[in-house]
């Protein structure tokens, strides 16, 4: 593996934490484990059916060191803390009917990712971050959409950048009119680049601003403040100081009263994820992940429960996160984050599966009859964004159906995100494909259709014949019905699939990010397809761009004594 | 020298009268200022005729013209100093092209920040020190009190000229809100920290004015520098006028420990509190309190807004002139910062540590003060001194607010900061002493008892002249 240039940046070290890692060194896991008891920047609060979060930062306590994260600012550790807060409030909480977002910092919401981290930071490391951000967010969203929670921002003083943006995540905005507190989004005059996080297409397509009060906000790097915040709807309601606490209270109260009980509960408990270092290979109970630097191709296995997963949604309760369908799940969450933060290099992932399809189908059944269950429905929606994270992963993923495996309904869309699947045609070692119930339309796409929707876009009648089947499906079949993309049989296999992966590995990352975005989502946008669609082509472009992170780039150049030097041309 | 048109209802020298739509927006401005100075303004000073210095030009005969004035009929005017000609930008990155006569558009937000947080002190301290005189130690403090006043109101009004001026409706709104926040006001708060504290007694004033003004002088200096020349114009006009305040908080201050000083000599051994005068140690926390909120105004140790000020060349140095370079590019100072528990010098980029370099200039002159107040104590005979403690005691602003030193500038624990606070800073308990010897003296040449007559009076005037006519 090369070692990047560390020109910009004169510390190796960071550079070593964006990613690159030495052949020579243990494989090492990132920590995305967080737990209330130990945050270092939020604190969660929960009383009765209203929960608080208090954003605290920690100024000493950067992700990595040096930057210290002044203002209420965030890294990728405050960020997994966030993540970590909504996904125990999802599962473990579930008698909470309104999220309440604030901080205790006095005149400070939040001041946005931090520009140190960020200029310190190699470009995928920011890519991935943004994403990472993006993914929390649109999962509080989620959160708020599915499982019947109001969120609140409670802006008791500025939110700036990356402040705003959570806000803007939130159902309600409620901010401070102190004469000084602002929302504002100072990225493209003070940073040349964009709020990273969604914020420009919540402005207009979420909160539905006018977009030309919109340009003129996104310029003006101090924002707007009380009143002309309120008037331009970029806030639902703005307090004075003195009664700003006892107002967010009343409106909590009020939301949390009027609020079904849709979550009865008792929750379960979210013990921690874990990857065992072995080797080469990341192995955690139901998944693996195995890095084969020098090709630069890893293996995500994926293995189907081996005894016996509960029927219904007690059994479910009763088992709580060790039951297959949401342990599996969230290792594939921790294992698509380790390769995202842990394996730049990596270019191909091959997809696979291992195990009993009828236990996988069995499970889909439960998924399926007992949608109902509060705890059912929130596993579906955890399986439903660890597949989404998927589908968002900058590598190419190719799916190997062979011997052995069991790419059966929820795992089958492990093959159906892939950009290629491959399909052993061996009669002596036959293999199956089978459909579930939860193919139908349970897992949707960040663009809100199904995954054989998106595949059969000019065919839709191929998508619901494909939803409807229930028997399993051979390999001749399923490259008859365009199930998947090749079916080799045993004298071609090793060659096309090996040569397949091998011509892949050698085309531009770029290029290749670049096409295989374009493709995995086809027919219409969503808010989230827009989101992630501008993140990846405007943002990363302007990151790499020099008026952004040349020498004499604005961001480069932040918190320095020179001022940026612009190239003029527009493209 | 520029025109002064003296019985305009704004008196000004910026030609206002061939300007219809900028008069026309001062004059309806005007109004609500009015408003704000009878609700806000000085108690007691209504319907007084007060001896007090009115700008009536900028020149040297002009800028100091005493008479009797009622104040609501002061007549505040917009004097800026008279443009250099050819006047070249100085310092920054724009070093060497003529100076900016219009707000260029890529600073137009930050200089309008810039020029609102130093405009909102200006009312914030004359609401600041409404009520003082009530308890005014002699007429001549009276008549301070209230020519601080007036003066902290035209430097609204400069400022309020240079909004409406340059910075369109926006300006306009800002200068609204200028008039629509409060000191101290839980919901509509002054910007900075300092002027939200309250100023209620005659110590506190003092101290207030030679420590929070001082910083003002300082502030107005380096716009002063600027390359924006009507805010350049306009402050170095103000420094003149400043000058006054901050003599007024170092001799007030001298004044006391003057008096304090002479009463320990006469009375060894006893509490000068029981002789009903203020006693060293809580003018000592006195200081403590209102120079180290001072501090805080100059900003964050390490601040990217103080670089972008300096680089745009909207923002100099003290004294820029007198330096030898000015880009303060390639030049690095040490700052002591917290990190890891520990304080440890960091290198930071000069441009960066811009407030710090001020800094540095405010906390010398202040340090001439105390030694000249030390000096007065010295010569009475007297063994006590007082200090200035360390610039990262009490802070609420910068890379110390985060953390606790104690007043020698060592880090403490936040238990052991509160565990001494009373020995730091003023109690309740000092502050209702104080308040219980601001006895209100209003007769011609007399002076309360914590406080030494001053030296001499005003514009030649004997100090039993009658200041204020209060009859």
């Amino acid at each position: 593996m090369m070692i990047r240039s560390a020109s910009v940046m004169s510390n190796i070290l960071l550079v070593a934490w964006n990613g690159v890692r030495y052949l020579s060194r243990p494989m090492e896991t990132i920590d995305f484990n967080r737990h209330p008891s130990s945050y270092l920047h939020w604190k969660l609060a929960v009383d009765g059916p209203i929960a608080r979060l208090v954003m605290d930062v920690q100024e000493e306590k950067p992700w990595r060191p040096g930057y210290p994260l002044k203002l209420n600012s965030y890294d990728l550790g405050v960020d997994m803390e966030l993540a970590d807060s909504i996904q125990r409030l999802r599962f473990e909480q579930p008698q909470v009917r309104c999220l309440v977002v604030t901080s205790t910092r006095d005149k400070i919401f939040c001041a946005g990712a931090n520009i140190y981290m960020l200029q310190s930071s190699a470009h995928p490391f920011k890519v991935n971050f943004c994403k990472y951000t993006n993914e929390t967010r649109l999962g509080l969203e989620e959160f708020a959409r599915e499982s019947g929670v109001r969120t609140l921002a409670a802006l008791n003083g500025t939110a700036s950048g990356g402040g705003y943006e959570l806000a803007i995540a939130c159902d309600e905005i409620h901010l401070i009119d102190d004469g000084s507190s602002a929302v504002s989004f100072p990225e493209t005059p003070l940073l040349a680049v964009l709020p990273g996080t969604g914020g420009l297409t919540r402005l207009v397509d979420k909160r539905k601003i006018r977009r030309d009060i919109a340009d003129v906000f996104c310029t003006v790097a101090e924002g707007f403040r009380g009143s002309k915040a309120l008037k331009t709807g970029l806030v639902d309601a703005v307090h004075s100081r003195s009664r700003f606490e006892s107002k967010v209270q009343e409106r909590a109260a009020q939301i949390a009263a009027q609020a079904p009980v849709t979550r009865p509960g008792p929750g379960i408990t979210l013990d921690p994820i874990h990857a065992k270092v072995d080797g080469d290979t990341l192995r955690w109970e139901h998944v693996t992940l195995q890095i084969d630097a020098k090709s630069r191709v890893a293996t995500l296995t994926v293995r189907a429960p081996t005894g016996a997963e509960p029927i219904d949604g007690a059994a479910l309760q009763a088992r709580g996160c060790k039951a297959w369908a949401i342990q599996c799940f969230r290792e594939l969450d921790d294992a698509l984050l380790q390769l995202r933060f842990g394996f730049d290099q990596v270019g191909v992932v091959l997809l696979k599966t291992e195990g009993d399809a009828a236990k996988v189908a069995a499970v889909d059944t439960m998924l399926d009859q007992h949608a109902a269950d509060w705890l059912v429905k929130e596993t579906r929606l955890l399986i439903g964004r660890a597949l989404r994270r998927l589908d968002l992963t900058g590598r190419s993923l190719f799916a190997l159906i062979e011997p052995g495996s069991c790419f059966a309904g929820t795992l089958f869309e492990l093959a159906l995100a892939a950009d290629r699947s491959y399909m052993l045609n061996d009669p002596a070692r036959p293999v199956y494909l089978q459909l579930t119930a939860m193919n139908g339309g349970a897992l949707r796409m960040s663009h809100c259709m199904t995954r054989l929707e998106c595949r059969f876009l000019g065919a839709p009648e191929k998508a619901k014949q494909a939803a409807a089947s229930r028997e399993p499906i051979d390999a001749e079949q399923a490259e008859e019905l365009g199930l998947v993309t090749f079916a080799p049989d045993e004298i071609d296999w090793d060659d096309e699939v090996r040569v397949a992966i091998e011509e892949r590995a050698a085309m531009s990352p770029d290029a290749l990010t670049g096409m295989e975005a374009s493709l995995r989502f086809a027919g219409p946008e969503s808010m989230e397809t827009k989101i992630f669609g501008r993140l990846s082509a405007w943002q990363n472009w302007i990151f790499t761009r020099p008026n952004s992170t040349g020498d004499e780039g604005a961001l480069s150049l932040y918190g320095r004594p020179e001022r940026p030097v612009f190239d003029w041309r527009r493209t | 020298m520029s025109d002064v048109d003296r019985f305009a209802s704004i008196p000004n020298n910026v030609d206002l009268h061939s300007d219809k739509r900028l008069q026309r927006a001062l004059e309806s401005w005007q109004p609500g200022y009015l408003e704000w100075w009878r609700e806000m303004g000085p108690a007691m000073a209504q319907d007084k005729d007060a001896y007090l210095r009115t700008a009536i030009s900028v020149d040297t005969d002009g800028w100091a013209h005493f008479d009797y004035v009622k104040m609501p009929e002061y007549r505040w005017g917009i004097f800026l100093a008279d443009p250099t000609p050819d006047r070249k930008i100085h310092f920054g990155d724009h070093v060497g092209k003529p100076v900016f006569n219009e707000v260029p558009g890529e600073y137009r937000n930050i200089l309008r920040r810039m020029i609102v947080t130093q405009a909102d002190t200006e009312p914030a301290s004359v609401e600041q020190q409404r009520k003082l005189a009530f308890t005014a130690p002699s007429l001549l403090d009276m008549r301070n009190l209230f020519q601080v006043n007036v003066e902290e109101g035209r430097h609204l009004w400069a400022m309020v000229y240079l909004l409406h001026a340059h910075f369109g409706k926006d300006g306009r709104e800002e200068a609204d809100e200028l008039l629509r926040r409060r000191s101290g006001d839980p919901d509509k708060p002054r910007i900075l920290g300092a002027f939200n504290q309250p100023c209620n007694d005659w110590v506190s004033f003092f101290a207030f004015t030679m420590f929070t003004d001082r910083d003002g002088k300082y502030q107005l200096a380096s716009l002063a520098e600027s390359g924006f020349d009507p805010l350049a114009r306009t402050c170095r006009f103000m420094l003149t006028e400043e000058a006054h305040h901050l003599s007024v908080g170092e001799t007030g201050i001298m004044r006391i420990v003057r008096r304090t000083g002479e009463l320990m000599k006469q009375h060894p051994g006893v509490d000068v509190r029981t002789l009903g005068a203020v006693d060293l140690p809580t003018l000592q926390r006195v200081i403590n309190f209102w120079y180290s909120y001072s501090l805080d105004l100059f900003g964050g140790e390490i601040s990217s807004n103080a670089a972008d000020f300096f680089a745009s060349s909207l923002k100099g140095r003290y004294q820029e002139e007198r330096r030898a370079e000015h880009t303060a590019l390639d030049q690095m100072k040490i700052v002591p910062v917290v990190d890891g528990g520990r304080l440890t010098n960091k290198e930071v980029p000069l441009r960066n540590a811009l407030n710090e370099v001020l800094r540095d200039d405010y906390v010398e002159d202040c340090e001439r003060a105390l030694r000249r107040w030390n000096h007065e104590l010295e010569k009475i005979g007297v063994e006590a001194r007082l200090t200035l403690p360390s610039r990262r005691f009490h802070r609420h602003q910068g890379e110390y607010s985060r953390h606790a030193f104690d007043s020698q500038g060592e880090l403490i624990t936040a238990e052991q900061f509160e565990a001494n606070r009373a020995k730091w800073l003023p109690s309740e308990a000092d502050m209702e002493f104080l308040r219980s010897i601001m006895v209100p003296v209003h007769q011609v040449g007399k002076i309360a008892n914590w406080l030494s007559a001053p030296v001499r009076g005003v514009n030649g005037q004997a100090f039993d002249f009658e200041f204020v006519r209060l009859g």
